[in-house]
């Protein structure tokens, strides 16, 4: 038979409509409406998982995401999602979820012999033991992180796709139950934007659960229909169920997880993402979590059926399933007669055990009227059954309840419901650094003070009674408004709500068992890690006191429901070890989120093609006709060299290099940094930025600069252009395009404010198509209006005029050593002008090449790349570039730095060329050069090859490094061991290769 | 006291007896008047140091002042990643002086620090990155250090839930098998409990308000328990050092940001070892309890303020959802942060002062945990002999004035 726990009416699911799902294998059918938890409970599964540690049986404890115990594996294959808190997971058809940590199934599970040798496993253990013998610790290890971890994480990529979303609001409302609502009301009405997150399906909070509150003489869930009516027909209002704020950062910052199609079951979402995340900038914040029960710490109270008395309640009102038939209701307090009384209503045997000597009030007389049997002044001390509790042992209190007394007398239960208080939930509000304070006659912290504007209110405030709720809501959303500047302020009537009132609850952290703590029974306070009071007393004997050293040793609140249930238990227990009070112990750091937050959503949209931007250039779809093949500079897809016929890097690389300086070569220069300066102290603001002097520099001229940063080492080079008297063109290597762009922003804005010169970024406004070659004149006048005549466009200058038709800038310029042209012109004009000069350039015999050549090249000359023949130590002067640095300026930046005895001393790592003896053998970039090979390692490396490449133009392989005193060392054989053991020799040398005299340049 | 050894019999003998007789780990005595070495910050390189001082200088008149509780910043706060594979000789040599020290230390402190060589891998996503680890590997080869270069191919051996082929492919790796992970709460524990045990006097919730310094010497501290004196003074007190300086009226080149962490809920073992992405920005490992461990850059503001901003959180995780796609249903459990103290060559300083017998180690930066015991070691000695131990001596402050910078941040361009 199924759903045999299912009640024959009441709740608010669906009876119409059947779902089916299974469990570890085993089909069972629910309700539409249903969680995951109620529908196991209604088909009478109460064992759903194992532990972390000593694999002791586990099932369901609460109806809410603070679930520590009812943890399970949900679907399969590329959906498969661990951890999952059954309470959380609405069902749907064909839902399959497994039971985690535990082999071969949750009923007979291997790892249950931990439980048996717990006595030897207490909290800390592993610090003291697998230290023998040395060097074992990899193997136990491998052996514990088998036993420990939950569920299993998918093996392929997630299927899904996520939303995010940035907004602002006036008003966020954490929390749709009665005050939350209350609070979005009478912040809706004013007009200000409002935004109402439950985490919930549906909205009402604690009176889903309540079948006898009633607002204004009607039941009370006809109050929440109304006011969610309302709601939905303000424009700015947003209304988000299943929406958990996750997260209170500084400045009213706040984020929120939408289980957006989670409920429609995996892959039925559509087009709609599976969750979104919210980004919430709140003018105002309303606090409504309500709180959560705490369970009473007695022997053995973590069996399957042992449950917060709230949640048994929940699961009868909302969800018409009654968890079992013989129901112990174990309290010290009044809240958990209402769960007696309803279990009663519902049919079962309901045993009130309380700790109170004497509870009086009308909780008591309702539950005596009903002939529900009352023990007072008694304590559980400990449960029998295993795999599910089929009983509890009770046993009078001594007067001071640090102790029993008397007889033990057994009571048949399959459901034991637990209460010892309420806690308020203030993780948000002190994730936003609030500060709490201890409520005494709550005996639990509630919010004190925060430095951000929000109201904390409802049961999250300490306020338990409906119409205090709803009262404290509707001031709170009238106050939010009006400071977000909406309304007036004004409060409308409490609507009656009458209750009766209840007693005090007596306070007794630890319930006391027939054996003395530690032995025997375990009195857990922190399920999922299987925390026991006996841990925290451990913890207190070996000096773990603080509240940080006892979450830290013991791992209590570490897990995945972050301590919900046991945070305060703990604190009290160790508060009541060290004899001070429970503020004295603290509270541990509330850390966000506050339930887990997938991943997925908050990466959103930026996965995959959507990660970060491929840039490509404006001519990226002729280089795919031309078959480039890439490499990634920063963001950039480069053409890496343009492969013929099968040809591999080498050899294409050999081809272009040769062809580019027998005839002409183009190359997509685009991706370089581009910055246009402008201000009336541009060209000063160069002479300090640069090491070499620009003030003189003449409009059309070019000049090539090194970038220093304060300790005179070189960042980034390039070549700069005066356009205008005020107007320059900075050029920068494609790598370190945004950092030169900050570094000059950083400069003007927080040190030299007074200068006024304006940057910008227009890499992207220009494409380049870079002419080298002895024919790069005549192929660009076949295109140009521009006068390429030597005498009057000379080396290092710039010429405006068209080519191929379009405006263009031409800079005369060469990282080649070649005659060069870069033509410049708007982006959308990229693709033309490149194709132009490819169609023009067949009878110069044009080769296209890429940044490999281009490497190959400039090397040839002996010209750097920043940032790989220099690593943040290399000075100009280490370059051998003396004559970059200007001596005549007053200062520039990294000019002070050159004096320091370290920066200026003798014997430095300096450039050098590096040639090998066996001219075919290519170094790799990053060998070292020694003076003296040893046999083995270690032995002084003098530096490292810092660029290597085989030179068709030198007909040799070609190497410069960073040599210790190199500049004094050229003509010198050392010694290059590779890490494979073979040793190469090498002479150093100068490392300009080719053409020594730059007479090619300037032809 | 004295320090009962814990072993499998202790362990096994104390079940018998519930448990009920384990001794304290450290007392908690009231500061004496005076002490021949006082460190203030009881982080694990100040406890390391006392324990250092104790156990190889002889000198067990020593006091660790601490705020707090011990432990509880940035060695509680780390990815507990454990590496010595830096380019520079300096670098090196502290680094792999402090892995010399972690391959024995739980065997040395009776205390498992779970100190897990499990491999540690720098991946290379463009050319620029195979340039900077083939020179890194080569520098740590031949400085004695394990190193080894990888394919993508062997990568995907060694992690098989990477993807290779992301924004920016997989194109190799660096390598220290001998690099890993440790239980960073057990090693602030395990010295503390050992260097009690030799005597040194671990004085929590104290808080250092003033150094009493004579001219220019200093003779002890102002505490919120009192004055103590000290014949030398060491401050190691990461996130908060300039504060101290300024107390000791000299600056230090310091800036002190927040650096952010999370973790994934615990999950069956899926990630064996420890990978780090330069180009895609984040570092990950699995702890033994099994939740994935993931970190990135520091935020880019400074504070003082043990947490940073979401936005820094929310960069961390596309580059992990990148790399390791299968992360993309897990779900974050936990973040947090913690402030480090960043010099401008990202290099820490261990250092004497302006101050005679007034000692700094500080600017640890975002990888301070994992020299831990090289740093107390040779901290301690330099304390203990009024000279900087050798290996510490180029990471003086004097540097700073020389120019002879240590510049692993842009040598290397990767989380250090």
């Amino acid at each position: 038979m199924t759903q045999t726990n299912r009640l024959s009416s009441g709740g608010r699911v669906n009876r119409a409509k059947t779902v089916k799902f299974t469990f570890d294998g085993k089909t069972y059918e629910g309700f539409e409406g249903d969680t995951l938890s109620s529908a196991l409970l209604a088909n009478n599964v109460h064992l759903v998982g194992r532990s972390f540690k000593y694999h002791r049986p586990r099932g369901v404890l609460t109806a809410g995401s603070e679930e520590p115990n009812a943890i399970v594996q949900l679907g399969e294959g590329n959906r498969t999602e661990p951890n999952c808190r059954t309470p959380m997971v609405e069902l749907y058809d064909g839902l399959k979820a497994t039971a985690q940590n535990c082999w071969p199934s949750v009923n007979f599970d291997i790892g249950g012999i931990n439980n048996k040798l717990s006595r030897f496993f207490p909290a800390g253990f592993y610090y003291k033991t697998f230290m023998w013998p040395k060097g074992m610790w990899e193997k136990y290890e491998h052996v514990i992180r088998a036993s420990a971890g939950m569920g299993n994480a998918p093996s392929e990529n997630d299927p899904d796709t996520y939303a995010t979303k940035h907004v602002h609001c006036d008003v966020l409302v954490a929390g749709g139950g009665v005050s939350g609502l209350a609070a979005a009301l009478t912040a809706g009405r004013t007009g200000a934007r409002v935004i109402l997150a439950e985490e919930h399906a549906e909205f009402g909070g604690q009176l889903l659960s309540d079948a006898d509150a009633t607002i204004d003489g009607k039941p009370a869930m006809e109050w929440v229909e109304a006011t969610l009516a309302e709601l939905r027909s303000m424009e700015e209002v947003t209304i988000l169920p299943r929406t958990t704020v996750t997260a209170y950062y500084d400045h009213n910052f706040l984020s929120a997880l939408e289980r957006v199609t989670d409920h429609l079951g995996h892959g039925n979402g559509g087009d709609l993402p599976r969750q979104r995340f919210w980004q919430i900038r709140a003018k105002q914040v309303v606090l409504a979590q309500g709180a959560i029960e705490r369970p009473m710490l007695f022997g053995d109270n973590d069996r399957p059926g042992v449950m917060l008395a709230s949640a048994v309640r929940t699961y009868i009102n909302r969800f018409g399933v009654l968890p079992g038939k013989n129901v112990v209701v174990f309290t010290n307090n009044d809240s958990a007669y209402a769960t007696a009384i309803d279990a009663h209503k519902a049919g079962a045997k309901v045993t009130i055990v309380d700790i109170r000597e004497n509870p009086a009030g009308a909780w008591v007389e309702k539950a005596k009227a009903l002939s529900i049997q009352i023990h007072t002044n008694m304590a559980v001390i400990g449960t029998t059954g295993y795999r599910k509790v089929t009983g509890v042992d009770i046993m009078p209190l001594t007067a001071d309840g640090k102790g029993v007394t008397g007889q033990s007398q057994r009571i048949d239960a399959d459901i034991v419901a637990m209460s010892s208080g309420w806690n308020p939930m203030i993780s948000l509000f002190s994730q936003g650094r609030g500060k709490l304070r201890y409520d005494e006659k709550l005996t639990s912290f509630v919010p004190d003070h925060c430095q951000w504007a929000n109201i904390s209110v409802g049961a999250g405030n300490g306020e338990f009674t409906l119409e205090g709720c709803l009262s404290q809501g509707l001031a709170a959303g009238s106050k939010a408004a009006q400071d977000a500047g909406f309304g007036d302020g004004v409060v409308p009537p409490t609507p009656a709500a009458p209750e009766d009132a209840q007693g005090d609850m007596r306070i007794l952290w630890y319930i006391p068992s027939d054996r003395p703590l530690g032995r025997g029974r375990k009195h857990f306070h922190e399920f999922q890690n299987d925390s026991t009071v006996a841990d925290i007393h451990l913890a207190e004997r070996e000096g773990f006191v603080s509240v940080e050293h006892l979450k830290r040793y013991t791992t209590t609140g570490m897990g995945t429901d972050q301590g919900k249930t046991s945070n305060v238990n703990a604190i009290a227990i160790m508060s009541q070890i060290r004899d001070v009070k429970i503020p004295m112990v603290g509270t541990t750091t509330f850390r966000p989120p506050y339930t887990p937050l997938t991943f997925g959503a908050a990466a959103g949209h930026a996965v995959g093609e959507l990660f970060l931007q491929k840039r490509k250039t404006a001519m990226h779809p002729t280089h795919e006709e031309m078959g480039a093949v890439y490499e990634d500079v920063g963001d950039w897809k480069r053409p890496r060299y343009f492969p013929k016929d099968g040809e591999d890097m080498h050899a294409a690389v050999q081809r272009e290099c040769k062809q580019v300086r027998e005839t002409v070569g183009m190359m997509d220069a685009s991706t370089l940094g581009k910055i246009d300066i402008q201000g009336p102290d541009a060209a000063e603001f160069l002479n300090m930025i640069y090491t070499n002097a620009w003030l003189k520099l003449g409009v059309g001229k070019a000049r090539y600069g090194l970038m220093c940063n304060e300790h005179g080492m070189v960042f980034d080079d390039g070549v700069t252009t005066r356009l205008g008297e005020n107007h320059f063109h900075m050029t920068t290597t494609t790598g370190g395009a945004g950092r030169v762009a900050n570094w000059l922003e950083e400069w003007l804005q927080t040190e030299w404010p007074e200068m006024k010169v304006y940057c910008t970024s227009v890499t992207e406004q220009w494409a380049v198509s870079s002419l080298n070659g002895p024919k790069s004149r005549e192929l660009l006048a076949e295109l140009t209006d521009i006068d390429l005549d030597p005498e009057n466009f000379k080396f290092m200058e710039m010429r405006e005029g068209h080519v191929a038709g379009v405006p263009a800038r031409v800079y005369r310029i060469s990282f080649t050593g070649e005659i060069a042209y870069e033509i410049n012109v708007p982006h959308r004009y990229g693709k033309h002008v490149w194709d132009a000069l490819i169609e023009a350039g067949k009878k110069y015999d044009l080769v296209l090449y890429g940044t490999e050549s281009m490497h190959v090249l400039r090397a040839e000359k002996g010209f750097i790349i920043a940032g790989q023949d220099t690593d943040g130590s290399v000075t100009p002067m280490d370059l051998d570039m003396s004559w970059i640095v200007g001596k005549n300026k007053p200062d520039f930046l990294g000019r002070r730095s050159f004096a320091r005895s370290d920066t200026s001393r003798p014997g430095r790592k300096q450039l050098v060329g590096i040639l090998t003896e066996d001219p075919n053998v290519v170094l790799p970039e990053g060998a070292h050069v020694v003076e003296t090979v040893k046999d083995r390692p270690p032995m002084d490396m003098l530096g490292h090859i810092s660029s290597s490449y085989m030179s068709p133009n030198v007909g040799r392989s070609i190497a410069m490094g960073l040599i210790k005193d190199g500049f004094n060392r050229k003509g010198q054989t050392l010694s290059v061991p590779l890490m494979d053991g073979s040793v190469h020799k090498v002479t150093i040398t100068d490392p300009i290769f080719f053409d020594k005299e730059g007479e090619r340049t300037r032809g | 006291m004295i320090m009962k050894k814990y072993s499998i019999f202790s362990l096994l003998r104390n079940s018998m007896s519930y448990h009920e007789n384990w001794q304290k780990n450290w007392r908690s005595p009231d500061p004496k008047s005076e002490y021949d070495v006082i460190i203030v910050g009881g982080g694990g390189h100040g406890l390391a140091t006392a324990y250092y001082l104790a156990k190889e200088c002889g000198i067990t008149n020593v006091a660790v002042i601490e705020k707090g509780w011990i432990g509880g910043g940035n060695t509680g706060r780390n990815t507990t990643i454990v590496r010595s594979n830096y380019l520079w000789d300096e670098s090196a040599a502290i680094y792999e002086h402090a892995m010399k020290l972690w391959e024995g230390l739980s065997q040395e402190l009776n205390y498992n620090v779970m100190f897990s060589q499990r491999g540690l891998l720098h991946l290379a996503h463009n050319v620029h990155d195979l340039q900077e680890i083939g020179r890194r590997g080569n520098a740590i080869h031949f400085n004695g250090i394990d190193s080894e270069f990888l394919t993508p191919a062997q990568v995907k051996e060694m992690v098989p839930l990477i993807n290779l082929n992301c924004r920016y492919p997989v194109l190799g790796a660096l390598l220290q098998r001998r690099g890993g992970n440790a239980r960073h709460d057990a090693v602030a524990w395990g010295y503390a409990r050992a260097a009690d045990a030799m005597g040194v006097d671990i004085i929590q919730n104290c808080e250092v308000t003033g150094f009493n310094i004579e001219n220019g010497v200093v003779k002890g501290v102002e505490t919120t328990r009192g004055s103590i004196k000290g014949k030398k003074v060491g401050v190691v007190t990461a996130g908060h050092s300039g504060v101290m300086a300024e107390m000791a009226g000299f600056r230090l080149p310091i800036e002190s940001f927040p650096l952010q962490a999370m973790v994934s809920e615990p999950l069956k073992p899926c990630i064996n070892t420890v990978i780090m992405s330069g180009a895609v920005h984040v570092y990950i490992s699995q702890s033994d309890k099994g939740e994935l461990v993931v970190g990135a850059g520091s935020d880019n503001f400074v504070s003082y303020s043990q947490r940073g901003s979401f936005d820094m959180i929310d960069h961390i995780i596309s580059p992990m959802v990148e790399l390791f796609p299968f992360t993309s249903r897990l779900r974050m459990m936990r973040q947090w942060g913690g402030i480090v103290d960043v010099t401008i060559d990202r290099s820490p300083i261990v250092s004497k002062t302006p101050v005679e017998n007034l000692y700094f180690n500080c600017g640890w930066g975002t990888g301070g945990f994992k020299c831990t015991p090289g740093s107390g070691h040779v901290f301690a000695h330099s304390l203990a002999n009024g000279e900087m131990h050798p290996i510490a001596q180029p990471f003086s402050m004097n540097r700073f004035n020389t120019g002879a910078l240590i510049d692993e941040g842009a040598a290397a361009a990767v989380a250090h």
